[in-house]
């Protein structure tokens, strides 16, 4: 459209319905509460890498990994304003809530993304640039755009781009990946569907009306409820694997262990409480450990990480 | 070009948010210029000091 076309549809009074989002509305985009838990993991990768990093570098590399995050965050608020405006949880945010439209969070996003990726790439590798950007995308367009509405394994493959932090973090300091970093990412894989599927298991009825193809909704709280359990009972391992690996201390193993096993047993519990109050509360305690769960195997991680940089 | 151009009023509210959006990309901006001169004097290492005079 020419300037001057422009000009005729728009009269001396024609009122503009964007710009009305305040700084803390686009910071509402990013998801800060799930980018506080990437920074975490993605710093945690970078302490367990081999070799050093200058810490400002650190820095900006986390401080990319983390805007990068947002940005990925703001891409998906942009394509599921629709779902997230019939949503309970969602239906506060900016967008379904009017403050931002969805193209200024397109374009939020688009310049954070682009932003975050050549920052990295530039100033601290180009593998984990292009890492970054193979996440946002995965992210932004396989989970976001394709899975989420097509089918009910969504979050499972989804899953993975929550995963990948610690391995961008990894390959901050190492230009490359390993089997430690990819451990880390199996960790945080298998934790996903368990979490989620806690969630959506309280949260049936909103992801129905949304027409969201979630597990609960489509085959079933029983099903939901067999797969949680075998999820746990695969996570449970995994979460020990840094110990049998050799690059955590038998510290962490036992206590890695006992998470784990008590992750099973309350993912034993919302298999056997199917009914009533009692099967809300289970479901709601495995959603609740799950999230103290990831963040002390990531915690014990970083303690031993620094205690054996200090010791030598 | 400016927004009267386009024949769009802002409202009061409108341009008050503008306004604080645009001080915090000012500060992002300003936040990067230091970034990058910060980084560039990590790159370079303590050996660019280390010349003859």
């Amino acid at each position: 459209m020419s300037l001057a076309e422009r000009q005729d549809m728009m009269t001396d009074n024609a009122v503009w319905d964007g710009g009305m989002g305040s700084v803390g509305d686009y910071i509402a985009l990013l998801k800060p509460r799930v980018m506080s838990l990437v920074i975490f993991t993605a710093f945690v990768g970078m302490m367990l890498a081999p070799g050093t990093l200058h810490p400002v570098i650190a820095g900006v590399a986390l401080l990319c990994i983390a805007v990068g995050a947002g940005a990925s965050g703001a891409l998906n608020m942009w394509y599921d304003a629709d779902i997230d405006s019939v949503m309970t949880r969602t239906s506060k945010r900016p967008i379904p809530d009017g403050k931002v439209t969805p193209e200024e969070a397109l374009a939020f996003g688009m310049t954070l993304s682009i932003g975050s990726v050549l920052i990295l790439g530039l100033l601290v590798n180009w593998f984990a640039g292009a890492f970054l950007a193979f996440t946002i995308f995965f992210y932004a367009v396989i989970y976001t755009m394709w899975l989420k509405r097509s089918t009910p394994q969504n979050i499972v493959i989804g899953g993975a781009a929550g995963a990948f932090p610690p391995m961008i973090g990894w390959a901050s300091v190492t230009g490359t990946v390993s089997l430690e970093s990819f451990v880390l990412f199996l960790i945080i894989f298998m934790w996903t569907p368990p979490h989620f599927w806690a969630l959506a298991l309280f949260k049936k009825g909103d992801y129905e009306t949304a027409g969201v193809p979630m597990l609960p909704v489509v085959s079933g709280e029983t099903s939901t409820r067999h797969q949680i359990l075998v999820y746990s009972i695969l996570l449970a391992p995994i979460g020990i694997s840094p110990y049998l690996l050799g690059y955590a201390s038998p510290f962490y193993g036992i206590a890695s262990a006992g998470l784990g096993a008590a992750f099973v047993w309350l993912s034993f519990d919302v298999w056997r409480l199917r009914e009533g109050d009692a099967a809300r509360r289970a479901t709601l305690r495995l959603f609740k450990y799950s999230i103290y769960f990831l963040f002390l195997l990531f915690a014990l991680l970083f303690v031993e990480s620094i205690a054996g940089r200090i010791l030598g | 070009m400016t927004q009267e151009n386009d024949g769009v009023k802002l409202t009061a509210e409108q341009t008050k948010r503008r306004r604080s959006r645009s001080i915090a990309i000012a500060f992002a901006l300003g936040a990067l210029v230091v970034l990058f001169y910060v980084v560039t004097i990590v790159k370079m290492g303590p050996e660019i000091m280390n010349r003859a005079l």
